[in-house]
This record gives C-alpha cells, structure tokens and sequence, in this order.
C-alpha cells in the first residue's frame, strides 16, 4: 500500500520533506526560520518557529538537570545550563525515553573547557547517571547475605555471583562518592576534607536506590564479581593490589547492599 | 488490511487480573508521583489518573510501584508522548512494542497519543512537533495511526495540537484532516480544548468555529490545561501551551459548552511544571466534575453506567 514501511529513515519525497525541512534550526541558532512555515496570513514565523527552538532545547537541558542535580548544584544553574546547551546541540537525545539520555554527558564534562578546574566533576555524573540506571532498572529479589554461609567450603573458589540488575560500580580517583553525598541531599554543603579517591556501589534491593563507598580493593573485587568472574580469581587480583583487603568483609557489604542474584558454581547456566 | 479498531471482541480476551473501573463520567488529573501518599490518604479522592506512557517504559522500580498502586484503585489512562505519528518515517517498532507491553500490563481505560512528530532519522527532538494538511500526509498518518490500533489491539484517541505556526503546503484545515484520520482509520479522538483555544489564537481563527466543525461524536477524552502568553513578531499574543497553571477561564466557558453538547466524556486536567499540591490539583478536577455532573442527563452515549 505505502512503500515507506521499507525504508528504514526518512524518505526525502515530497511527502516528507517537511520534517528535513524542520529540523536542522531547531538545535542550530544560526539557521533561519524555515520558508515552509508562517504566522497566519503569510505573518512572519521567527518568534513562533522559536518557541520549538525552544522547547526543543530547553526540555532537553531540563531532561539533563533532572538526571545530573548534584552536578548542577556544585556547578550552579548557570553553569550547568551553559554546558548542557553546548551538550544538547552537539549530541541530542537518540531515545524517546528521557531517562535513557546523557549517557554521554559524563564524557563531555571530562572534556569541556571551563570544567577543566573541576576534576571530578564527570565522576559525579557518572554516579549520577548510574544512579537512574539503578531506579529503572528490573526488579529481582536480591540474594541475602546467609547465602554465603550456604556455600561448601570446598566450592567457593569457583563460586560466580550474577549480578542484580540494579547494580553498578563507578570508580573514581577523587572522592566522588562524598561529593555526591552531600550535593544530592538539600542540606547545605559543608566542606569536604577527603582527597582519597572513592568508588561507588549503587544497588536498589527494593525501591529505594543507595550508595556506599567501597574500600580500596573492594571495588576491584566486586568490579570483577559483577562481570561474572569466580571469586577464587576475582579475590586474587583484588589482593594482588591490595593485600590487606578484608575479602568477607567485601563480599558481606555486596550482599547487604543487594548487589547479587544467585550464585552458581563454575561454568554459567 | 486495517480490521478491528473498536474494543470488540478482543477485549473480552483480556485478563481479569486487574480491577475494571469505570472511567465514564469522571473527571481525572496528570498523575504525579509526589501526589502519591496524598492521593492514598485523600477520603474522597475520586476521578481517574493519566500517565506519560514514556515515564513507564523502564525495566522495574519506583515508577511501576507507583503506577501498579493507583491503578488498583482508580481507572488509568495511558497518553503516548513520543510515538511520532504525525512523521513520515516509519514507526519505531521497538517503542511500539514497549507502548503495547504498558496497555498490556496495566489495562489502561483509555489510550491516546498526539497529531504531532519529534523523531526524525535517530534524532528525538522531545517536543510535539507540526505537520501540514495534505492529501499526502493525511495518507500517512492514518497508516501509522492504523499501525498502533492493530499492534495494541485497542481503539486509540488521537489528540489536536497546539500549534504556532502555519504550513504554506497545507490544502487542508486541521479540523477537516482529523475528521478524514477518523474517517479512514475508526480511531477515537482527545480533545484538547486547551490547544483548540492556544491554536486558534496564534492562527487568528475562532476556537467556537473549530469546535463546531470538530467531530464531537468521536471525542473519547478531553484534555484541560494552563497556558502562557507571548508575543508574535508583530508584538500581537502568542499562547503557548505551557502546562504550568490552572485552566484559563476562556477554556472552561469553551469546555461548559462543549459538555452541554455532548454530555459528560472523561476529563483530564494536565498539569506538567510548577506542579501544585494535591489539593490544587484536586480542586481543578472537581470543577471539572462540576461540570460534568450538570450535563449528566444529556446526551446518551455515556448513559450506559455499568457496574462492575
């Protein structure tokens, strides 16, 4: 009936041109309002075309405000709206889901100029946006922690943790996870006394997403845990850089935290 | 190739898993989530409640806590945002699929989306986007609005824009291409009397002459929002539908009319920013009910009152 069900993008006919016709000022302050709209009675369209510029654009940053608040906060609203408008233009959303946007954005702060003194800045976001990965993500009943007492002795070694799917590990060599603490609350900032370098563990057992900061070693152990690797090999190149890591200490904070699903022994079912 | 569009005899497939309220009659408000506890705590809380499909479109958590609550207790309605059924590509089959796996799973009383585009290519511009009239895209876009009855199983209602622009290749008006979608497609229609009266001010055309040639016999839902005002490069109002504020008298007296032609159709008041508490939401709402209750002798339609 219609052969546009086979094309894969837009079709550049007649029919559909409006649309390429549409967009490229929409996210580009250069470009003029485009000839194939007006006001009524051939009024001029420049202040009615943007209010889509502006829409466009402005829910896009807001989308980003949402998911990185403690990254607006630190960087203050003006800040953040200016990097994030250079952000929006540059990568616009590619989903419609909005909680899926700013994957991207972390990276970009790592390199956007007047961010340059604010080096941990991109940690922040990257725990921020796991953080939303973490409150959309699938909802399991998590492994509670005298599971490991279930486990022979003799199988530990080989024991693979699978992952919940609300956890994530983000590591930083700056304190992030602190950072973050203090700037996602509403209370006010006080000041921060730590340089160490911090990782996060966020998990979401049930409904409500938390945060802890994993010692040195841990979060190489759980890191390595979480992608499927036994505990015998994950626990050896977790000590082999730190040997003072306390490994059931490690493990106990994860399975509290709600970070598994099952453990199966050896190869994955 | 475009069959069943009504609710018919796939309906009476449906589970009936999750309680049946009835949504004829009622007026309704944008659920929030902060509303949540004030909602379950409210003694006469009343009405239906309206979800952005988008927001429910993750795997798990808090949003579907949320959603599965309220739809225990009270109809829900399910609006599509982003379906992009005003543009000429293809539908997304991946959010398709995820738009039929939300009617699926929560059985919503009503389901709708917008006359409108905000993908193009792999770009989503997150705004309802303008297409012109023609023979051409009126074609289209009943393809797509065919698309999503058959993939979801459901008749779907399709929602007026508020536009600010005109297109200098539409042959058709607006109203005469929704009359021609229902037409081709037997989809229902969401009237927003709030974009009818944002619309035709900025098009400078009487919101009274746009209801009348509206086909009200297919409206399924009304939609009652707030809007801003700018100006035009003439210095001449400009509405913007900004969601952020009660109904504008202007609105209410259009929507008094239309309640008195019609009898009572399910109403929603849409409130998106700068959102209020509870109580103020709530209050919109019961002068919507109001309304409602006086003109609940007229017309027959919405006289079947079923108990469930």
């Amino acid at each position: 009936m219609q052969a546009s069900s086979r094309i894969p993008t837009a079709p550049v006919g007649a029919a559909g041109s409006y649309v390429a016709r549409f967009v490229p000022p929409l996210l580009d302050p250069e470009q003029q309002t485009p000839a194939l709209v007006s006001g009524p009675n051939g009024k001029a369209a420049v202040k009615r075309f943007n209010v889509y510029r502006n829409n466009v654009t402005v829910s896009l940053i807001e989308a980003l405000a949402a998911t990185f608040p403690a990254t607006e906060r630190i960087t203050g609203e003006t800040f953040f709206r200016a990097m994030a408008r250079f952000h929006v233009r540059e990568t616009p959303s590619t989903s419609p889901l909005l909680f899926e946007y700013g994957r991207d954005f972390p990276d970009f702060i790592a390199r956007y100029e007047y961010a340059q003194s604010m080096p941990w800045l991109a940690d922040v976001a990257r725990i921020e946006r796991a953080w939303l990965d973490v409150y959309h993500a699938a909802d399991a009943p998590a492994l509670t922690p005298d599971a490991l007492a279930a486990v022979p002795p003799n199988r530990l070694g080989d024991a693979v943790f699978m992952a919940h799917p609300a956890v994530r590990i983000v590591r930083s060599d700056f304190p992030a996870v602190t950072i973050f603490a203090v700037n996602r609350a509403t209370g006010p900032v006080s000041r921060i006394e730590t340089s160490a370098s911090e990782s996060a563990l966020i998990t979401r057992p049930e409904l409500e997403v938390a945060i802890r900061n994993l010692t040195p070693g841990a979060d190489i152990l759980l890191d390595r845990l979480l992608s499927g690797v036994p505990l015998a090999t994950a626990a050896e190149e977790a000590t082999s850089r730190y040997p003072s890591l306390d490994l059931a200490t490690a493990i106990a904070t994860a399975l509290e935290a709600g970070a598994f699903l099952a453990i199966h022994y050896g190869e994955k079912p | 190739m475009s069959t069943s569009t009504g609710n018919g005899s796939r309906l009476a497939l449906v589970s009936q898993r999750l309680p049946q309220h009835q949504i004829a009659g009622l007026a309704g408000t944008s659920f929030k989530h902060q509303h949540l506890p004030a909602i379950l705590a409210d003694d006469v809380p009343g009405g239906f409640f309206e979800v952005h499909a988008e927001n429910y479109m993750g795997a798990g958590g808090p949003p579907h806590a949320a959603l599965a609550r309220i739809r225990e207790d009270f109809p829900v309605s399910l609006h599509g945002v982003c379906m992009s059924i005003g543009g000429p590509q293809p539908l997304d089959r991946t959010h398709l699929t995820r738009f039929k796996d939300l009617v699926d799973r929560y059985e919503p009383a009503l389901v709708s989306e917008h006359l409108a585009w905000s993908t193009h290519g792999t770009t989503f511009y997150n705004d309802l986007l303008p297409l012109p009239y023609t023979e051409a895209t009126v074609g289209r876009v009943a393809d797509h609005i065919d698309e999503v009855q058959e993939t979801i199983g459901r008749r779907l209602l399709l929602e007026n824009p508020s536009t600010y622009v005109t297109f200098v290749e539409s042959t058709m008006s607006e109203t005469a291409f929704i009359r021609e979608l229902v037409k081709r497609t037997g989809c229902g229609l969401l009237l927003d009397i709030n974009n009818v009266f944002v619309s035709a001010t900025n098009q400078g055309y009487s919101a009274l002459d746009y209801l009348g040639d509206f086909p009200l016999e297919h409206v399924g839902e009304i939609h009652l929002a707030g809007h801003a005002e700018q100006q035009d490069d003439e210095g001449e109002l400009l509405l913007i539908d900004s969601h952020d504020g009660p109904v504008a008298d202007a609105v209410w007296k259009l929507y008094e009319m239309v309640i008195a032609r019609t009898g009572p159709i399910p109403t929603l008041i849409e409130w998106d920013s700068a959102i209020p508490d509870w109580p103020v939401l709530k209050r919109e709402a019961t002068a919507a009910q109001r309304i409602l209750d006086r003109h609940a002798q007229v017309g027959s339609r919405e006289k079947f009152r079923a108990s469930v």
